[in-house]
């Protein structure tokens, strides 16, 4: 049921929740006396708030792929309780390292609780996101679109060098053949 | 001679099917025993639980005439499943796996691995995907992977299932050639020739319960029990 419900919080409209955390951190709200509203620790906040159910549920579903007979072999072979948790962790990091990066991409592209708790202010709380709906909306489409263009080139050498590293790791390395 | 395993009235259930009932074995240190039964017997669940990956619901498994708990029994003995299991890494990182946990050196690791491997007839692998061999190599690895730990007890789930008839030969010549001592060898098969050529004993298991126990030759050629007698002709069903 935990799963369940993290599984269907990650698809939560970033404006949605951007407006939630908005109205707990404003001075009327429940958390206004941190102050976090307008501050990049509150959009870190929010972001992580964000990404918080598609790393949970990615993590239960490697765990739960992952072979069941692992223990049992790993207890097997003499390995101890924390060994055998060390052993599963470590044939499901690949599944986890894959979760990380879809929740890295999620947050760094989103919008909406950037906008909202962090109130896109110039040197303050301003973040790429924000940039180029600033700009779109002031008619600098070249300026907007040149953030755009950072933007995805983030994701796609991360994303890329991701797929790489796991095609590696799939395949036998060429340069230690025998 | 005095045994070197004992199971005294050992059970299992899971809800409420027995899958093992009034299980009394005694082994004597140095013999390959033979487990036959039909499938869903309780072949397997025996096999966890001397290797201690399940705990019995009664009775107790006595090792050198002391009683053991699951924790014991899992430094004592190690399981060759049925299915192999294989880490996500290089075949010389599987081998390594317990010996490491043991402390051995390095350099000893090497050498063992390299040597085990020559006797499971796959030299030079050390450095391939264990994942990315075949059904009958990973098989081998598993064999190896047990040898190098020399446990007191060996178990071996149906070690020759699905496998060629190459593969095989090398499992069971590796089984044949295996110096116990001490130690004890229970399999697990399918296969009643195997069970003739490797079994110092042979022990038939019926709806979890032991039927007959035997030396081979006895076993097959005049088995007391009637269940024995329709297991050999293939005329037990489920």
């Amino acid at each position: 049921m935990i799963k369940g419900i993290f599984s269907s919080l990650i698809g939560i409209p970033t404006v949605a929740l951007g407006l939630l955390l908005y109205l707990f951190m404003s001075h009327q709200g429940e958390f206004g006396f941190l102050h976090l509203l307008y501050t990049l620790n509150g959009i870190a906040i929010g972001q992580s708030i964000l990404i918080t159910p598609l790393i949970v549920s990615f993590t239960a579903s490697a765990l739960g792929a992952a072979d069941v007979q692992l223990r049992d072999l790993a207890e097997t072979l003499g390995a101890s309780s924390f060994r055998c948790n060390l052993a599963i962790m470590r044939e499901t990091v690949w599944p986890m390292v894959l979760a990380v990066s879809a929740a890295f991409n999620r947050g760094f592209g989103e919008l909406g609780v950037a906008m909202i708790v962090g109130g896109n202010l110039f040197q303050e709380t301003r973040v790429l996101t924000t940039s180029i709906a600033l700009e779109t909306n002031l008619g600098n489409f070249n300026v907007a679109m040149a953030y755009a263009i950072i933007l995805m080139a983030v994701v796609l050498i991360i994303t890329l060098t991701i797929n790489l590293v796991e095609r590696l790791r799939q395949e036998e390395m060429p340069w230690k053949k025998q | 001679m005095e045994a070197r395993l004992q199971l005294k009235n050992v059970e299992k259930s899971y809800g409420s099917v027995k899958a093992l009932e009034d299980i009394n074995l005694k082994i004597v240190g140095g013999k390959t025993i033979a487990l036959l039964g039909i499938n869903g017997a309780g072949k397997t669940t025996l096999l966890r639980i001397i290797a201690g990956l399940e705990e019995r619901d009664k009775g107790s498994i006595l090792l050198d005439g002391k009683d053991t708990n699951g924790k014991e029994l899992r430094q004592t003995a190690t399981l060759v499943f049925q299915k192999t299991v294989m880490f996500s890494r290089s075949v010389y990182s599987n081998l390594a796996y317990g010996l490491k946990i043991r402390g051995k050196k390095d350099s000893e690791i090497k050498e063992e691995i390299a040597r085990e491997l020559h006797t499971v007839g796959l030299r030079n692998f050390e450095k391939r995907k264990a994942k990315k061999t075949s059904g009958g190599e990973q098989q081998r690895i598993a064999l190896a992977r047990a040898f190098l730990l020399n446990p007191q007890i060996l178990l071996l789930d149906e070690p020759t299932a699905n496998l060629d008839p190459y593969s095989a030969t090398i499992i069971e010549r590796a089984i044949m050639n295996r110096t116990k001592g001490k130690g004890i060898i229970i399999l697990a098969t399918h296969n009643l020739s195997q069970a003739k050529r490797l079994a110092d004993d042979v022990v038939h298991i019926y709806e979890g319960k032991i039927v007959e126990i035997a030396a081979p030759q006895e076993f097959f050629n005049n088995p007391r029990s009637e269940m024995t007698r329709k297991f050999i002709n293939g005329e037990l069903d489920y």
